[in-house]
């Protein structure tokens, strides 16, 4: 994720909440605009959303701690997620998890040290016919052995990152 | 110029679709081929993607599951012109039997159109029932809609023209609405819940990716039925290519005046718009999608008020499944008596089936009510992808019973269903080989329900942690008498003590496990869980 200084932090946030308040709920879209465009929600952008939806901040922080997707410290160039729900099961996703968290040598919500890969749960990506299944940004890879599970590292590792929402498919 | 399909969608785009019509494409040029690629929606067939198509004068012509490196090869055995001499081939896509054999109603256009393609939806029917709605007041779009049966298809099987006749009648303006004076004051909207957190079910998504404008239609149909002009799609954040989809369907249905301030010049508005979740499961549930949506913790709400009087900003409001939705198009356009004719008992219509997990055949198999999960998990499901014994199948998502065989012959309508404390919900259908530890199963739905509680009900919150923990102590050989009898006064406490079923259900898949498989519980060593492994 792109690393920002703390002022430059500030203006877009403050840009991102004059651009959205007006929607009816605006909170949740905010939020998520904070995060794509910093890759987390700091907490120095709680009082400005506070401010700008003139709600408490003990609000935002309540909102921002329900949610899994707001993570409130940076993370890695890549999130990469692993299903753990069911279908996924079925198809050796518990085995997946074992191989990747020693393959990069962390647990669930930490970063690999090169700062590389942020590893977190997730509980269905809707690909539950051909599990195990993992996302990579908003890339979601089915059938993930041990051997596609180190190549989808590889080619992070080597094709810029997008932070695009995402490409058109088309070829 | 010859026409090739390569899909576009969540599953095929994981097992490479993206690649493969790049490939294509490129192998095209390099030969001098004049080459048209259609990014098209999925048939829902997934063991088969990627599912290549060619264009040919006897119909489309499949070839799947295609890897990028299969692409000189089919080019060499003739894939344009529809040859039979690859591996890969397997002639007309309509006459595969695992699709043929379907009843699509909700599916009828998946894969065959291009998603976002406005003129492909006409020439398939679509906008077919916006027009007929447009020609009737809105009391008989409800009728309509009351007569095809129409249950809601996001688990509780409510009838949808109930609903929909109780947000029409319903004052946006009453008194004792405590935003009168909100800036909402006079509104009603119409929410789809596109949060599809089951595990097991993607039926939603394939709507979303292979067919939105069926879903646009459907919700547009029922702005005009209650009178909204506001709705909302509740995606969840785990749909990115959804998302890009649908946000991508609705500029362009806005463009050609199907949704916008005056649709199809009728006069009559409906704005829509994609609003994401984010990684809760719970905000499933009505009551917390609507919170969520107004910016709020999506925390479950107290009923009554019904969402229909009070739903989203305190106005009246229908919140419906995507499949509840994308099924007026037709109900408006047939007639809700043609819908009605599917189906058994008071399970009305068809159902998506989604078959998944360890089957070798998974994918959409949609169907009128009264199959059986034998059936589904063999004849379409062609047994486990192992080739080892199907021992568990897990219906209706992560709520849902674990079956043991014995329970296979059930024919699947709600009502069936409920007899044998099991639940249909969304259609999601698990299935397990022998090497599942129903243990470890049992273990996982209480740590799901602790993961994902809105955290209102101390049962729900903290009963769930107990759970894990006694079930550990119980592999572990403490006390097991002892703690076996704990569990399953916990699963009391959850059943009797939650506000929601996320709570009330849990206890469905652990005393399940716990009493169609007593061996995987009676262990006499102890063996290591996969965390500490
Ligand atoms: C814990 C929980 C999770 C739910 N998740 C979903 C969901 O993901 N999608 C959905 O459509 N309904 C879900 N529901 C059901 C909704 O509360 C509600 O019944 C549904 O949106 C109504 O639409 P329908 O009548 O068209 O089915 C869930 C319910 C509960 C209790
Ligand atoms: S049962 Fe659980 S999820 Fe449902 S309202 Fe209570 S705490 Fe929230
Ligand atoms: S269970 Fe893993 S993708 Fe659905």
């Amino acid at each position: 994720m792109l690393q920002a200084t703390p002022s430059d932090t500030l203006s877009r946030v403050k840009a991102i909440v004059a651009d959205l308040k007006h929607k009816p709920g605006a909170l949740l879209p905010i939020l998520h605009e904070v995060r794509d465009t910093l890759g987390y929600v700091p907490e120095n952008a709680v009082p400005l959303i506070a401010e700008g939806l003139q709600i408490t901040r003990a609000e935002v922080h309540g909102v921002i701690s329900f949610y899994h997707d707001f993570n409130t410290q940076p993370i890695g160039n890549h999130r990469l997620q692993i299903c753990r729900a069911e279908a996924c099961q079925a198809r050796g996703s518990r085995e997946l998890e074992h191989y990747a968290r020693e393959r990069l040598g962390i647990d669930y919500h930490q970063t690999t040290r090169d700062g590389e890969f942020t590893l977190e749960p997730v509980y269905c990506l809707g690909n539950c016919a051909t599990g195990p299944s993992v996302r990579i940004g908003n890339h979601i890879h089915g059938r993930v052995s041990a051997e596609r599970f180190d190549a989808i590292l590889d080619k992070a590792l080597t094709v810029p990152i997008d932070l695009e929402p995402l490409t058109e498919g088309d070829a | 110029m010859i026409t090739l399909y390569v899909p576009r969608d969540t599953t095929a785009v994981s097992l490479g679709a993206d690649d493969v019509a790049i490939s294509l494409a490129r192998a095209a040029e390099a030969k001098g081929i004049d080459l048209h690629i259609v990014r098209n929606g999925s048939r829902g067939l997934f063991w088969l993607e990627p599912l290549v198509e060619v264009e040919t004068d006897q119909g489309r012509i499949a070839y799947g599951p295609v890897m990028p490196e299969d692409v000189p090869a089919l080019l060499d055995a003739g894939i344009l012109e529809g040859a039979a001499g690859h591996r890969l081939h397997l002639g007309l896509t309509e006459e595969i039997p695992y699709l043929k054999n379907q009843q699509r109603l909700t599916f009828a256009r998946a894969g065959i159109t291009d998603p976002v393609s406005i003129d492909d939806y006409r020439a398939h029917g679509g906008f077919k029932g916006l027009e007929v709605a447009l020609a009737k007041t809105r009391q008989q779009i409800v009728d309509e809609v009351k007569t095809s049966g129409l249950r809601g298809r996001g688990g509780a099987a409510f009838p949808a023209g109930i609903k929909w006749q109780t947000v029409l009648d319903a004052n946006p303006r009453s008194d004792d609405n405590e935003s009168a004076n909100s800036r909402y004051s006079g509104q009603k909207f119409i929410v789809c819940n596109a949060d599809e957190g089951d595990s097991g079910t993607f039926a939603d998504r394939l709507v979303m990716e292979a067919d939105p404008y069926m879903l646009i239609e459907g919700m547009a149909i029922a702005g005009l039925a209650v009178g909204a002009e506001t709705g909302y799609i509740y995606l969840r954040s785990e749909y990115p290519l959804a998302q890009v989809i649908l946000n991508d369907a609705i500029a362009r249905a806005e463009a050609a005046g199907y949704l916008g301030d005056n649709i199809l010049s009728s006069g009559k508005a409906f704005h829509l718009e994609v609003r994401l979740g984010a990684g809760a499961y719970i905000c499933g549930e009505e009551t917390s999608l609507l919170d969520s949506l107004e910016g709020k913790r999506g925390q479950v709400r107290v009923k009554p008020p019904l969402p229909a009087l009070k739903g989203a900003f305190g106005q009246p409001t229908v919140v419906n499944n995507v499949l509840t939705l994308a099924a007026v198009p037709s109900i408006m356009a047939e007639g809700g008596r043609a819908y009605a004719d599917y189906g058994m008992g008071r399970s009305r219509g068809t159902l998506p089936f989604q078959l998944t997990g360890n089957l070798e055949r998974g994918g959409v198999v949609e169907l009128a009510f009264g199959i059986t999960l034998r059936e589904l998990l063999y004849d379409y499901g062609g047994g486990s992808a192992s080739g080892r014994p199907i021992r568990a199948v897990q219906v209706g998502g992560p709520l849902g019973a674990y079956m043991p065989e014995s329970q296979w012959d059930t024919p699947l309508d709600y009502e069936a269903f409920a007899d044998i404390g099991a639940v249909v919900g969304h259609g999601g259908i698990v299935a397990f080989d022998d090497t599942v530890d129903m243990l470890e199963q049992a273990r996982f739905a209480m740590e799901f329900c602790a993961v994902e509680s809105c955290g209102k009900c101390t049962p729900c919150r903290i009963g769930s942690t107990r759970g894990v923990e006694v079930i550990d102590r119980i592999r572990l050989n403490e006390n097991r008498d002892a703690n076996l009898t704990l569990l399953n006064d916990l699963c009391d406490t959850l059943e009797y003590g939650s506000l929601c079923a996320m709570g009330g259900m849990t206890p469905n898949p652990v005393r399940s496990a716990l009493h169609y498989f007593p061996d995987d519980f009676a262990r006499t060593t102890a063996s290591p869980t996969t965390e500490e492994r």
